[in-house]
């Protein structure tokens, strides 16, 4: 077949193509992102009329009350915490339920159930479950023969953790299912030729199989700790931020400062979200892209 | 043979777990749900002294307004996944196709959403410019221009793997762009369209978040009435009716997946792993 002419392009593949698409992310992604570093600097809120440009009075009112430090550190330590709970689980599952039995193939899909389920749902299903007299004090109560009443969400310091476990057990069963294809993806006579050369099936699981997991992995940390840092729903639904503001991320700051009328408040926090994932995303579009020009 | 013991006390294992993990949780919901509102008040793992569940669901669906809120929830999820299907195909078809320097830039940019967060704050602003602030129209481009990114990132992918002589085939037939896209490269993006369709619909439809910043109060969504009338103290302590709603809310998206489970699991697994 003979080469297609230089420009032959814009006749069989024309740019118009592009515009519907590029028009609603300008409009409705890129304008109000560019609007985020315009009205950080403004006094606008809901009390007034009028916006005037204050530089950077918002910023350095919300560091010099410690608010900014404390949302970002809530913000990271959850996602951090996320992203391990998450892919811990996620590979545990996958292991354990990896051989396609009935059984496994049922429990698979049990644990996709929370998957579906939203997570502000989840969260009410956990604020019950976790109340100083609810069913897990009940049944830890059983087990030691003593009335336990942990206040599981009350608490300043593991409160944190506590909220980031619920978040893994909603999405783990979606790191299950990659791990899972992760783990189809291994020949099995590689496995089989580890073996034959004298490993023990722990040996070849970790030495052959788990690095070829690598892009799952990838997958799965990525999508948990963004996931996570854009988090609102099961905090709101557990604790709301509290007790005294411990598990308050940025998402949640920005939805009550926002609820006050401080527009400019939640918009400078916007953009010191905007500003973190960015810093923290370089690396990972750079991953996702070399993986996609693998394709 | 100590393998053989790991492998008979792997069966025992999975199920001790399920119970513990996924069993207690969710049948709190289903017990909770089915009690009256002086048994529900602390909700604990008991059986209800009588089974209340449909009469539950029932005076939620009347006075929670769930079938508007279904509505609305229909009403902003389905333009939104059909939009962002055909305009980020539209975008990707091309975006591969032409390997050119600002295509490099622009993929750039339309892929930066996947992992960018939104600015909440001030699309509310622009909506109330654009005077679209609390339609649904307004959310509708909202979420369009949230998962756009996700879209044309399987797609772009995708479209590469099709040959192209498939295409210049129906070119040679004398079919335009427009004939050669939607009647022959659109079908072929089955596979991938129906991954992406899942993962949206998921996100769409639990979504809270962005619904509170641009309709709440004015148009109201499954999830969005939840949260209101969770919050509003009106269910204060009616851990039966909010368990009651959270079962109606999670049953249409567990009917798709009991029905399609399969695909969708393959679905979601292909586009990750490859």
């Amino acid at each position: 077949m003979r080469p297609a002419p230089a420009g032959a392009g814009r006749r069989t593949h024309p740019m118009w193509f592009l515009a519907p698409a590029f028009a609603i992310l300008f409009v409705f992604f890129f304008l109000p992102t560019v609007f985020n570093f315009v009205y950080a600097f403004t006094d606008w809120s809901s009390f007034k009329s009028d916006i005037r440009p204050v530089g950077w009075d918002n910023f350095a009112d919300l560091l010099s009350d410690g608010t900014l430090y404390g949302a970002l550190r809530v913000t990271l330590v959850y996602a951090v915490l996320v992203a391990l709970f998450q892919n811990l689980f996620g590979f545990g599952l996958a292991v354990l339920l990896e051989r396609d039995t009935w059984l496994n193939r049922a429990a698979r899909l049990v644990f996709l159930v929370p998957v579906l389920m939203s997570a502000l749902a989840v969260g009410y299903v956990f604020q019950a479950l976790l109340k100083p007299d609810g069913s897990l004090n009940d049944l830890l109560g059983g087990v030691l023969g003593t009335t336990v009443t942990i206040p599981w969400l009350g608490d300043t310091t593991w409160t944190l953790v506590v909220v980031a476990l619920i978040h893994a057990w909603k999405w783990m069963g979606l790191s299950m299912l990659i791990y899972l294809a992760g783990l189809k993806t291994v020949p099995e006579d590689v496995t089989e030729a580890a073996r034959i050369d004298g490993a023990t099936g722990w040996q070849a699981f970790w030495s052959i199989r788990f690095p070829l997991l690598a892009p799952a992995v990838t997958f799965n940390v990525a999508t948990a700790l963004l996931g996570s840092m854009n988090g609102f729903d099961i905090v709101q639904a557990t604790t709301g931020g509290g007790p005294a503001r411990s598990t308050e991320i940025l998402n949640i700051f920005i939805y009550r400062t926002f609820g006050q009328g401080l527009f400019a408040q939640a918009t400078t926090m916007s953009l010191v979200l905007f500003l973190m994932v960015a810093l923290l995303a370089l690396p990972v579009i750079r991953v996702l892209r070399r993986r996609e020009e693998v394709l | 043979m100590t393998r053989g013991i790991a492998a008979r006390l792997r069966p025992p294992a999975v199920v001790a777990l399920v119970v513990l993990v996924m069993g207690v949780p969710l049948w709190l919901v289903v017990v909770t749900a089915a009690k009256s509102q002086g048994e529900a008040l602390s909700p604990d793992l008991s059986l209800p002294s009588r089974w209340l569940l449909w009469e539950n669901l029932a005076r939620v669906w009347e006075q929670g307004d769930v079938p508007r809120a279904f509505l609305g929830s229909v009403l902003v999820v389905a333009p939104s996944v059909l939009l962002v299907l055909t305009f980020g195909s539209m975008a990707s078809w091309v975006l591969a196709r032409r390997a050119t320097r600002l295509n490099a830039v622009l993929y750039a940019c339309a892929i930066s959403g996947i992992v960018l967060p939104p600015a909440v704050v001030t699309i509310v602003l622009l909506l109330r410019q654009l005077g679209l602030a609390g339609s649904a129209v307004g959310m509708i481009g909202v979420y369009v221009g949230i998962y756009l990114s996700t879209v044309v990132f399987f797609v772009t992918g995708f479209v590469r793997t099709v040959p192209l002589s498939i295409e210049e085939a129906a070119r040679m037939d004398g079919a335009g762009p427009v004939r050669v896209f939607f009647a022959v490269i659109l079908p072929m993006l089955r596979p991938v369209l129906a991954t992406a369709t899942i993962l949206i619909c998921l996100y769409v439809w639990n979504d809270v978040f962005y619904a509170f910043f641009v309709v709440g109060g004015r148009l109201d969504t499954l999830p969005l009435n939840l949260f209101q009338v969770a919050n509003a103290g009106l269910y204060l302590n009616n851990w039966h009716l909010i368990f009651a709603y959270i079962i109606l809310m999670s049953l249409p998206l567990l009917v798709v997946f009991a029905v399609a489970q399969r695909r969708i699991i393959s679905g979601i697994t292909g586009g990750a792993v490859k």
